[in-house]
C-alpha cells in the first residue's frame, strides 16, 4: 500500500543567489492509503512546489518524502520508480499531448515503464474507459479534439501508469461546468475502482468541499489548516483572511448567521444548508 | 537550468551610457568595431582597451557580467590563439622551435581583438533595453524602406522574438516536468534514443508556439495594428547634447586609430 509520509520538507529555489526564495518550509504530513485529499491555497502558497516533491520531480532542499515507507529520493532508481507509483497530472495537461494518435499518447507512460505490449494495450483501454473516452477516438490526432476531450486524454495518460497515488493540479481549470463534473466523476471512479489515494489541488472551494475527505490549507509555504471539510469550513473567517474563498453554501450560511438566523458553524454543501434551514423551521413550528 | 541562459540581457541603470539615444549607441558600436580593426600595434591596442574600459566604468557594468558572456566563446578564443601561435613565421622562442615571438604577439593581439569585440557589443545590449534597441534600428534603417526593405516588419519581429524567449523557456521547463512525470527519460541512453526523447518536448512546444503566435496576431489586429505605415511612438527618440558629444568623441577616436595605423604603432 502506498502511504505517503512527508517529514520536515523544505524547498528553496535558486539557493545561494540573490533570487533565493523559500517556497515551502517545515511540512510534516501523513496521507494514508486511499484518502481523497484536497489542497487549497492561493497562488504562490507552495502547493505546486509541494506536489512536485511527491514524485521526486523536485528534490527537497532538506527533509524527506517517503512512499510506502521508502525514501523516494534515495537514488536514481527510486526516483524513477516513484513516477509509476505517484502519477502527477499538471495544470492544463492538454498542452503536453504530442503523439500522432490518442492511443499512442495514452500509451507513452506505460511504454516508458517498459511493460509488455499486451499489458500496455490493456492499460490504455482501461484508462480510456475510466475517463469515458470512446475507443473510436483512438486513431484520431489528440490535437484536433475539443478542450475537454484533450484534458481527459491527458489524465488517461497518467492513469494508464496505474499509480497508487494520483495527484492532480487544478484538474478542472478552464473547463465548462459539464466538463468539470465529468473530470471530477472520472477521478472519483478511478479511486473507487482501484482504491488509489487521490490528491487534488484546486481553486474551486465547491469542488473540494464536494469530493474531498480531508482538506489541507496552504499559506506562505506551510500548512495552516488540516482537517475534514466540516472542520476547515467552520473557520470561514480564517480562510477569507488568507485570501481564499469559501463554498457558496458556507458564504450564504455566514450571511444568514450575521442576520440572526441560528445556523450551525460547519455548513459547506447545499444539502446541509437546506436541511439546517428546514430543521430550524420545524423547530419554530413546535 | 534553462533559466541561466542570458540572451539580449539588459541591466537597467541610469548612467550616461544608459541615457544615450539607442541610435547613438548603435552608430558608436559600428564605429568601435571599425576602429578595433584598425589596431595593428601595441599602442593602438592599448588605446582601444583603455576606451573600452572607460565605457565599462561609465556604464557601471561589472567585469564579472562580461566574463560570463565570454564563457561560451572560450573555445573560439583558445583555438584562434593556438593557430596563431603555431602558424606564424618569425624568430623562434628557442632555436629550432615552431613557436615564434611573432606568433605569441599575434596570438595575444587576436585574443584581445575577440574579447574587445564581444565586450563592445555587450556594452550595447547590457545598457539598452530591447525595445529601445529595435526602435533605434527601425529609424536608422528607415531609409532602406525606399528600396522596399521591410525594415519595420523586421524590427518588430526582432522585438517579439526577444520578448518571447523567457516565455518559451518557462514553457519548456513545464513540458519537461510533465513528460518526466510520465516516465520520460532525457538523461540516459544512447545519443539516438536521447534525441528521440526530445520529441515529446518539441511537439507540444511547437504547438504552443504557433498557438501563441496566432493569438498575438489576433490581439494586435484587434488593436488595429497594420504595420509601420503612419505609426507614431509613445516614446519618441530624441538626440540630445550628450549624443552629439558622444558621436564627436567616437569620430575623433576613429580618426586617431586610423592615424596610428598609418604610423604602424
Amino acid at each position: 500500500m502506498s502511504e505517503i509520509k512527508v517529514e520536515q520538507l523544505r524547498h528553496v529555489y535558486s539557493a545561494g543567489t540573490p533570487f533565493e526564495k523559500v517556497a515551502i518550509d517545515g511540512i510534516n504530513l501523513t496521507i494514508p492509503h486511499g484518502q481523497l485529499v484536497g489542497i487549497i491555497g492561493h497562488t504562490g502558497s507552495g502547493k505546486s512546489t509541494f506536489i512536485q516533491h511527491l514524485n521526486a520531480l523536485l528534490a527537497p532542499s532538506s527533509g524527506k518524502v517517503l512512499c510506502a515507507g521508502k525514501d523516494i529520493n534515495e537514488n536514481k532508481i527510486s526516483r524513477r520508480d516513484v513516477k509509476g507509483q505517484v502519477g502527477l497530472v499538471f495544470q492544463y495537461p492538454e498542452y503536453q499531448l504530442f503523439e500522432e494518435t490518442v492511443y499512442k499518447d495514452i500509451a507513452f507512460g506505460p511504454a516508458n515503464m517498459k511493460l509488455s505490449p499486451e499489458e500496455i494495450d490493456s492499460r490504455v483501454r482501461e484508462a480510456a474507459n475510466f475517463v469515458g473516452l470512446d475507443e473510436e477516438l483512438f486513431e484520431r490526432s489528440p490535437l484536433e479534439l475539443s478542450g475537454g476531450q484533450k484534458r481527459r486524454i491527458a489524465i488517461a495518460g497518467v492513469i494508464a501508469m496505474r499509480p497508487g497515488v494520483l495527484v492532480l493540479d487544478e484538474p478542472t481549470a478552464g473547463l465548462d461546468p459539464a466538463g468539470c463534473r465529468q473530470v471530477l466523476d472520472n477521478i472519483c471512479a478511478y479511486r473507487e475502482k482501484t482504491g488509489a489515494t487521490v490528491i487534488i489541488v484546486s481553486h474551486s472551494m465547491d469542488d473540494v468541499a464536494k469530493i474531498a475527505e480531508r482538506i489541507l490549507v496552504f499559506d506562505r509555504g506551510g500548512i495552516v489548516m488540516d482537517g475534514t471539510p466540516s472542520e476547515v469550513f467552520s473557520h470561514p473567517e480564517e480562510l477569507i483572511s488568507i485570501g481564499l474563498d469559501v463554498p457558496k453554501a458556507t458564504e450564504l450560511a455566514m450571511a444568514l448567521r450575521k442576520r440572526g438566523v441560528k445556523l450551525p458553524e460547519s455548513i459547506y454543501s447545499h444539502e446541509q444548508l437546506l436541511s439546517a434551514i428546514v430543521s430550524l423551521r420545524e423547530g419554530q413550528k413546535c | 537550468m534553462l533559466k541561466d541562459i542570458t540572451l539580449g540581457q539588459f541591466f537597467p541603470g541610469d548612467t550616461v551610457v544608459h541615457r544615450l539615444d539607442p541610435r547613438t549607441k548603435l552608430i558608436l558600436v559600428v564605429v568601435y568595431i571599425i576602429a578595433l580593426f584598425q589596431a595593428s600595434g601595441w599602442v593602438s591596442y592599448a588605446a582601444v582597451t583603455a576606451a573600452t574600459a572607460a565605457c565599462m566604468a561609465l556604464s557601471h557594468i561589472k567585469p564579472g557580467n562580461i566574463f560570463k558572456g565570454l564563457k561560451p566563446m572560450l573555445f573560439i578564443i583558445v583555438l584562434t590563439a593556438l593557430l596563431n601561435i603555431f602558424y606564424t613565421d618569425g624568430t623562434p622562442v628557442i632555436p629550432g622551435w615552431i613557436i615564434t615571438w611573432q606568433g605569441i604577439a599575434r596570438a595575444v593581439q587576436m585574443i584581445l581583438r575577440i574579447i574587445l569585440l564581444i565586450t563592445g557589443t555587450f556594452l550595447l545590449t547590457y545598457t539598452t533595453s530591447p525595445i529601445a534597441l529595435t526602435d533605434g534600428l527601425d529609424i536608422l534603417f528607415g531609409p532602406l524602406k525606399k528600396i522596399k526593405v521591410p525594415v519595420h516588419e523586421m524590427t518588430i519581429m526582432m522585438s517579439m522574438a526577444l520578448r518571447f524567449i523567457p516565455t518559451l523557456i518557462e514553457e519548456t521547463d513545464k513540458i519537461m516536468s510533465a513528460q518526466k512525470a510520465r516516465g520520460a527519460d532525457f538523461e540516459t541512453g544512447s545519443l539516438i534514443s536521447r534525441a528521440k526523447a526530445l520529441l515529446p518536448i518539441l511537439v507540444p512546444l511547437f504547438v504552443s508556439a504557433f498557438r501563441r503566435a496566432d493569438e498575438l496576431a489576433v490581439a494586435m489586429e484587434s488593436r488595429c495594428y497594420h504595420g509601420g505605415e503612419g505609426r507614431t511612438r509613445m516614446k519618441r527618440l530624441r538626440m540630445a547634447g550628450i549624443d552629439y558629444a558622444a558621436l564627436i568623441i567616437g569620430a575623433a577616436f576613429l580618426a586617431a586609430m586610423i592615424v596610428m595605423k598609418k604610423f604602424g604603432i
